[in-house]
């Protein structure tokens, strides 16, 4: 039996009732969108405000603690944002150098065979990863504050002093030797590409030796093989003889000297800064911790057998068998880590680190601009994560090149 | 001829049991192995005993008995104290119903909060009794111990309650569907009994403490759970319209730190919203509900994206329609799949509720701040952190000890 389906009325023909839903819909989702807009329109005009992003080029008046870039309250509200903006990718990249070098190592000491090395690991995971981040932060910066005055800074070594505002790290600072020890590195490249060629040569005259003739299978195997040989300790080795030839040693250590009231020379960190990295860093690597290990358990154990049945070691069977298979599965989880270690670092606000917020936050009080700075504020933090997505799973498709 | 042979019991070797086998297996199995044990005890030795010299010595623990009631309801008014603990009695006594007719990890779960209901019960709170006269004023200690007997009373009868209530469930084990329901409504009782009505009401702002803590956080685990997999259903639904709108809004929300929507919340909806008065903890509440949803709405994804269309397929076949199959055939196996990650998500979102203290209310972290910056306690932020930070803890392990707990409960990665 076959029915017309002109005989259908359309408000029950299920293909036009999905698109006059959807049509409906869309109209809902813009009429809400609409009406905030009209209330924010009136609301701005009833404040006296506009959405116009004139002020950007005003003076901005207020000092920022940590530049990376030449700041001076004279300078405009653009400069300051964009300090700010610089800050908190400052922070982002630190924080995730540290928390994935803290992670991968407690990841991988909760694996340990060690009793005592697992279950440290294990303790370090738990507290800090239930423990909230904005705790954490506020607690290291109220414990930096009680730290000692300039005055009285704690040594480490001789070198790195640490008082109730900063830490001083010593620095490098290029001699007259630099130059010539700059050329010796050059040398060094140089005579790294040459004796990949050369031991390639060696490999080749070797197998020749050994196989029939007519049987060459080419320089270029030999190559790739040597060039995973020679290069780095020819290139460190004329690096090190460089830096005893060269005329003066081409760095000298500058250690940070306590002159009248503050340090001198060295490198200098200020106390938000550190308790905003050790928060964010602790926080961040317990999760990555836990990603790595379980990244590290999804290798069967039959691999790890097979690859330890076969006569590879158990350096051979992490590097080549467990790493390869680890590591796409690591990928996307670490990613969003990293994401989240990016959103997370608007807490420095409670460092009084002066990131995106904090100095949006600061514009905003003096200026009143409440609509504009907020929406860079989105902006900024919506380019970064986007950003950060879309490069993380190109890395991501790159690692998985191989599959199908 | 056959040969004789000896048969005799032999003993494990010594080397592969006891303790010294242990310690041989567990510490010392290699010789990198040994080395690190070394270093790795040397560690504990300092730490600990670095710990253990400042804790006994330097510490000043009176910092906690002394503030502990603005721990737990922060400034809400010490003469409407009795509010806070009525509401304890109500969860306290549907969970000793729940306990009695579910048994299994709600039994063993409200045998440890009756645990440490005991162990509040037995805590020598009285040692701000010994404070140093200049400290603690007259009235304040007088009112100090008043608050110790009359907690203590409360608390004891928590306690009868909470065993009462758990062999009334043992004996009536048809209540369920009585208890779910009312677990249902305890929260808007909860929410009438805290703010009040008339002329005793206590306004929001002296909310306060771990009782906002936990207000928020309980709202905003139960609400963004449906918005989650509301959200995750519209982001697979077939209509563009829906499924671009919903991953508009998810993709947006998780690229930005909740600090920002937090402020959204707190300075800017009076200007998108002008026609009412909008509470601010209830802002908080809607913020990190609808934030957290979106985080909620991935995680559910997964586990959407884990059943094999043969399920919707085979569901549509027998005559479900689209809600049913939903609800009853793909959602019950897409959510069991995920069930960590929901978790991982609740804990996020509860420690995430430190952040409304920077936005201005006085939950427990706020507390704590405002506590370091009375006079008294000047100096003691290591105790008060370390304490405010083991509620954290011990709230968030607990969550995840019971997700595995419902996971091995399930089967789940078994069939």
């Amino acid at each position: 039996m076959q029915q017309n389906p002109t005989n259908i009325p359309f408000w029950r023909d299920v293909r036009v009732l999905k698109v006059l839903f959807q049509i409906l819909f869309l109209l809902g989702v813009f009429a809400l969108a609409g009406l905030l807009y009209a209330n924010m329109l009136r609301g701005l005009d009833n404040l006296g405000l506009d959405l116009s992003f004139d002020f950007l080029g005003d003076e901005a008046g207020f000092d920022i603690t940590d530049t990376l870039i030449k700041y001076d309250p004279s300078d405009t509200y653009l400069r300051a944002f964009f300090v700010g903006v610089l800050n908190t990718i400052r922070i982002s990249l630190m924080g995730i150098v540290c928390a994935t070098v803290l992670g991968l190592f407690f990841g991988i000491a909760r694996l340990s065979t060690n009793w005592l090395v697992r279950n440290i690991a294990a303790t370090y995971i738990e507290i800090f990863r239930n423990v909230p981040l904005l705790l954490q932060i506020t607690f290291w910066f109220i414990f930096s504050g009680s730290l000692p005055a300039a005055r009285d800074s704690i040594e480490l070594f001789n070198t790195v002093f640490i008082n109730d505002r900063e830490i001083y790290f010593p620095s490098l600072l290029q001699t007259t030797g630099f130059s010539s020890w700059v050329g010796y590195l050059y040398a060094g490249t140089i005579l790294a590409v040459i004796s990949i060629f050369v031991l390639a040569f060696i490999f080749h005259r070797k197998q020749v030796q050994r196989m029939a003739e007519g049987d060459d299978i080419g320089y270029l195997t030999h190559i790739f093989k040597a060039a995973k040989w020679s290069p780095v300790p020819v290139f460190l080795t004329v690096a090190i003889i460089g830096w005893f030839l060269a005329p003066e040693s081409p760095f000298v250590l500058v250690r940070p000297e306590f002159q009248r009231f503050n340090f001198v020379g060295g490198i200098r960190f200020s106390s938000h800064l550190i308790s905003l990295l050790i928060g964010l860093s602790v926080y961040t690597s317990a999760f990555i911790a836990e990603v790595v290990r379980s990244g590290i358990q999804a290798v069967t154990k039959g691999q790890r057998e097979a690859a330890r049945a076969v006569g590879l070691s158990a350096g051979q069977t992490l590097r080549l068998i467990i790493l390869p298979q680890a590591i796409p599965i690591i990928i996307p989880p670490l990613t969003s880590q990293y994401l989240n270690l990016a959103k997370n670092s608007s807490l420095a606000t409670a460092a009084g680190y002066d990131d995106i917020y904090r100095i949006g936050n600061t514009i905003l009080t003096q200026t009143g601009k409440a609509i504009p700075v907020f929406a860079m504020i989105f902006v900024s933090y919506l380019t970064m994560s986007l950003t950060t997505s879309a490069a993380m799973n190109w890395f991501n498709s790159w690692v998985n090149r191989f599959k199908r | 001829m056959e040969e004789q042979v000896d048969i005799q019991q032999i003993q494990p070797p010594t080397s592969a049991k006891g303790p010294v086998g242990w310690l041989r297996e567990n510490l010392f199995s290699t010789w990198y192995n040994g080395i690190l044990t070394c270093i790795a005890s040397l560690f504990l030795y300092f730490v600990f005993k670095g710990f253990l010299t400042w804790a006994f010595t330097e510490a000043e623990w009176n910092v906690i008995p002394a503030n502990l009631q603005l721990f737990a309801i922060g400034p809400y008014p010490r003469d409407q104290v009795y509010r806070i603990w009525i509401c304890l009695y109500i969860l306290t006594g549907l969970l000793g119903v729940s306990a009695g007719v579910w048994r299994g990890i709600v039994q063993r779960w409200t045998i440890v909060v009756g645990t440490v209901l005991l162990v509040f019960l037995v805590i020598p709170f009285e040692i701000v009794r010994h404070q140093d006269s200049h400290l603690v004023s007259i009235e304040f200690r007088f009112n100090l111990i008043w608050l110790i007997f009359e907690s203590r009373r409360w608390l004891l009868g928590d306690i009868a309650l909470l065993i009462g209530a758990f062999f009334l469930g043992k004996r009536f084990s048809k209540l369920r569907p009585w208890i779910l329901g009312g677990w249902l409504l305890s929260f808007p009782i909860i929410m009438f009994v805290l703010h009040g009505f008339g002329e005793n009401v206590v306004q929001t702002s002296r909310w306060g403490g771990l009782l906002l803590t936990l207000i928020l956080a309980i709202v905003g685990i139960t609400v963004s759970f449906p918005l989650g997999v509301f959200l995750a259903l519209c982001r697979q639904s077939k209509l563009p319209a829906i499924k671009w709108v919903s991953i508009f809004y998810i993709e947006t929300v998780r690229g930005s730190p909740l600090l920002i929507v937090l402020y959204i919340g707190s300075r800017l909806i009076s200007i998108f919203i002008p026609y009412f008065y909008i509470d601010p903890v209830i802002s908080m509440m809607i913020c990190i509900t609808l934030f957290s949803g979106a985080y909620m709405a991935e995680n559910i994804r997964g586990g959407l994206q884990s059943i094999p269309s043969g399920q919707h397929e085979a569901a549509q076949a027998v005559g479900l329609n689209y809600v049913q199959s939903t609800l009853f055939i793909v959602l019950p196996q897409a959510l069991r799949a995920v069930i960590p990650a929901i978790v991982g998500q609740f804990i996020a979102l509860f420690k995430d509720t430190t952040l409304v203290s920077i936005i201005g209310l006085i939950e427990l972290l706020g507390v704590a701040k405002s506590t370091l910056a009375n006079p008294n306690w000047l100096g003691h932020h290591i105790e008060v952190f370390l304490f405010v930070a083991l509620i954290y803890f011990i709230f968030c392990y607990a969550m995840s000890k019971i997700s595995q707990e419902i996971e091995v409960d399930l089967g789940v990665g078994k069939h």
